[in-house]
């Protein structure tokens, strides 16, 4: 095998976009971080500061853990629907302030909406949580399998309820949660003295539990294939004997899980629910995740690794425009301009015209078309 | 001998031709139309147009002592709307064509922060700023609907990154809160139609006449415009054709790609105009302006009657629509003690009942086929 050959199926990988997109995004990182320090140490330097890593990269590999939950619940919607779900966002917002009403049942109100100590137990909480996202889910996989309404109309539903409910569920105030072990899970595990056990900040462990979890069931089962099938010819799927409709009810079930860990991610990371702004566009960063890790978002074939890196890529683009001054309100803009870039060069329609210009430059070089020739 | 007797065989009646439309009289034609109507794509529209009836008198049972039935009331729920008016018609139209535009809230929240930055901070004058912004937003639907139509990216994506744009960029324009005070901009925001009948007098004793604002005038008209340009005109039309089904719409020889582009570049003006009617009600440009209006329009749509698989759908529907959500709006309201996740909560299910109704619609249609 010669090198050009080799570097052929490097190109030619699925994930060889998605990459080149995250080394562009950290590039610019490093650029940023040259032009305000001088040097691109800084950008990669980790520090050990009371018991906890800290980090640029470790920051956006923290920040963007909620994201890389819900991009993998995405990608397997994405991949067996056609469709995406818009409800991921409003389902976060919902699993949180259920879970937190549970928690402090019946005693939210007199306590000015703190809950001081558990009515029930915390896991309790933690499952009504992913009981919550696993019903919305079911209802929108419901909708689009049984009733084969649109995925983005049938999640239209609870994206516009979910937030609605939350709101109801939290009574309309930013319920607070003041149990010190209820913030583990989106910072750091300490003891009873508050300091860090763990130097490395939870969520990441949890968005890479789900990651590897998820992998491995798809891997080491044929669900990962049927939901391949499912979204390249669901009739075809159906023919031949898979349950297309079943399957494509778990995805959404799946996803609405994930949205739910993420749910209890951020809610843990401010110790509270705010039912207006918890997960808030998060749906649409799921999704531009999914397209960033060069999945097509007309289903189909997919790749998990590349969801993720899509997830990562967006949170260190994030980074940089906050590192040079963009505010949260302005950051849509550029996130734009990436997507509008992006879709075009995935685009079908830009391959013939990217061909016909590589033949155009053959023709000028002769030299190039004696050796093709031969 | 009685003809019962007659052993010649009767003479059957001769089989009726099938009367032509105009021999049978105007009464069995327009029932005849009426029953294609009440089977045809129509039957959703009178099924919201029911609800509407059912729960506003509801409402003005429930409600009589607050004046719920009054006509200052009903006017009241246009005054509040006139953007979202006309953006859900733009927004029907789209859905027929088959695609999707989520990029209008956020499209609507940057042309009132054009009109209240550039009116107030920068001194130019409310007609330049009208054409200004209706420009912007033909240009922003032209590039949009290229987006869509030549290089066939998903019309959610394209929508998506145009949320995106819009509403970073009306951010980039100014980050504050910037109230319009232009006399001109304020006095077309406050030209009111009154009317001489249907008021109340409220507890102090004063007569409260019922107008409407120049504005819901407006939208009532653009909406007029897009029912009469998508059932009269050959791009309307077409519209319908390519919503239905692309390939045979092309077989056709429709030209589907212009068709879109037309689609698209029309919708971005009429938001652009839904947005300068949003602003005369709202007199004011904010960053967080108009959040979730993409997502009403759509909602006002499918309770409209419109099918979001294209090809299906009345803009004067939506209307309705628009109706039926201001009212929910309202009794969530005026019973004051429920809190303003409800209104949303209701919303969400009276949608689910729409797209659920419409899925069954879709499946005996399909059947009877």
């Amino acid at each position: 095998m010669t090198i050009s050959d080799a570097l052929g199926r490097v190109v030619r990988s699925r994930l060889f976009f998605p990459l080149v997109c995250l080394a562009l995004v950290l590039l610019l990182n490093v650029i940023v971080t040259m032009s305000t320090t001088g040097s691109p140490g800084p950008f990669f330097q980790i520090t050990l500061t009371n018991g906890a890593l800290n980090g640029p990269l470790i920051t956006i590999l923290n920040r963007s853990s909620e994201l890389v939950i819900l991009a993998v619940g995405m990608t397997l919607v994405v991949s067996c629907s056609a469709g995406t779900d818009i409800s991921v966002g409003a389902v976060m917002a919902l699993s949180g302030a259920v879970s937190i009403w549970a928690l402090g049942f019946g005693q939210l109100a007199q306590n000015d909406y703190h809950v001081k100590e558990y009515v029930v137990p915390y896991a309790v909480g933690l499952l009504v949580a992913l009981a919550v996202g696993a019903v919305c889910g079911a209802w929108n996989g419901f909708l689009v399998s049984r009733l084969k309404i649109q995925p983005m109309v049938a999640t239209l539903i609870l994206y516009t309820g979910g937030r609605g409910a939350a709101k109801v569920f939290a009574d309309g105030q930013i319920d607070k949660v003041d149990v010190a072990n209820y913030k583990w899970l989106g910072n750091f595990i300490q003891d009873s003295q508050g300091n860090n056990l763990v130097p490395i900040p939870t969520a990441i462990f949890i968005a890479a539990a789900v990651v590897v979890a998820t992998a491995l069931v798809l891997r080491h089962t044929a669900l990962g294939m049927n939901i391949q099938s499912v979204g390249i010819n669901s009739r075809a799927s159906r023919i031949v004997g898979l349950k297309s409709a079943r399957i494509i009810l778990l995805a959404y079930a799946f996803c609405g899980v994930c949205a739910a860990v993420a749910g209890i991610i951020a809610t843990s990371r401010i110790g509270g629910i705010d039912a207006n702004n918890c997960g808030k566009m998060l749906e649409l960063d799921a999704i531009l995740a999914v397209a960033l890790g060069g999945n097509s978002l007309a289903g189909g074939k997919f790749s998990l690794t590349g969801s993720v890196i899509g997830a990562v890529t967006i949170q260190a683009l994030t980074t940089v425009l906050y590192s040079i001054n963009v505010s949260a309100d302005q950051l849509p803009l550029y996130k734009a301009i990436v997507v509008v870039i992006i879709v075009i060069l995935q685009s079908p329609q830009l391959r013939p015209l990217l061909r016909r210009g590589r033949d155009g430059l053959k023709r000028l070089l002769p030299g190039d078309r004696a050796a093709a020739a031969a | 001998m009685s003809a019962r007797l007659d052993p010649r065989p009767r003479a059957r009646p001769k089989p009726r031709a099938h009367p032509a439309p105009g021999r049978l009289g105007p009464a069995a034609g327009m029932w005849r139309s009426l029953k294609g109507r009440f089977y045809g794509n129509n039957f959703l529209v009178l099924i919201t147009v029911v609800l509407f009836v059912a729960v506003y008198v509801a409402g003005v049972f429930i409600y009589r002592d607050k004046n719920f039935g009054s006509l200052n009331s009903f006017f009241d729920m246009l005054n509040s709307n006139p953007g979202l008016i006309v953006i859900a018609a733009g927004m029907t139209m789209v859905l027929i064509s088959g695609g999707i535009d989520i990029s209008v809230g956020a499209q609507v929240a940057m042309y009132c922060m054009m009109f209240a930055f550039f009116m107030e901070r920068r001194g130019v004058g409310c007609a330049t700023m009208i054409v200004v912004v209706l420009l912007t937003g033909l240009v922003f639907g032209l590039v949009q609907g290229a987006l869509v139509a030549y290089f066939k990216i998903q019309p959610f994506i394209v929508t998506l990154a145009g949320m995106f744009f819009a509403r970073g960029m009306t951010a980039t324009i100014s980050p504050q809160t910037i109230d319009i005070t232009n006399p001109d901009f304020m006095g077309l925001a406050l030209f009111k139609f009154k009317f001489a009948f249907g008021g109340y007098t409220n507890a102090s004793g004063v007569y409260q006449q019922p107008f409407v604002y120049l504005s819901v005038v407006l939208a009532l008209a653009a909406l007029v415009l897009v029912y009469a340009v998508m059932t009269w005109t050959k791009f309307g039309r077409g519209v319908y054709a390519v919503g239905g089904s692309e390939q045979s719409a092309r077989l056709m020889g429709l030209n589907v790609t212009r068709t879109q582009l037309f689609v698209y570049t029309f919708n971005g003006l009429l938001t652009a105009f839904g947005g300068f009617l949003f602003c005369l009600f709202s007199t004011g440009g904010a960053v967080e302006k108009a959040q979730g209006f993409e997502m009403q329009a759509i909602a006002s749509s499918v309770i409209g009657g419109t099918l979001l698989t294209g090809g299906v759908g009345n803009v004067l529907g939506s209307f309705v629509g628009v109706l039926v959500q201001t009212t929910i709006t309202k009794f969530i309201n005026f019973n004051g003690t429920l809190a303003n996740g409800w209104s949303s909560i209701v919303l969400a299910a009276i949608m689910s009942f729409f797209i659920i109704l419409q899925s069954v619609f879709t499946y005996v249609r399909g059947k009877r086929r």
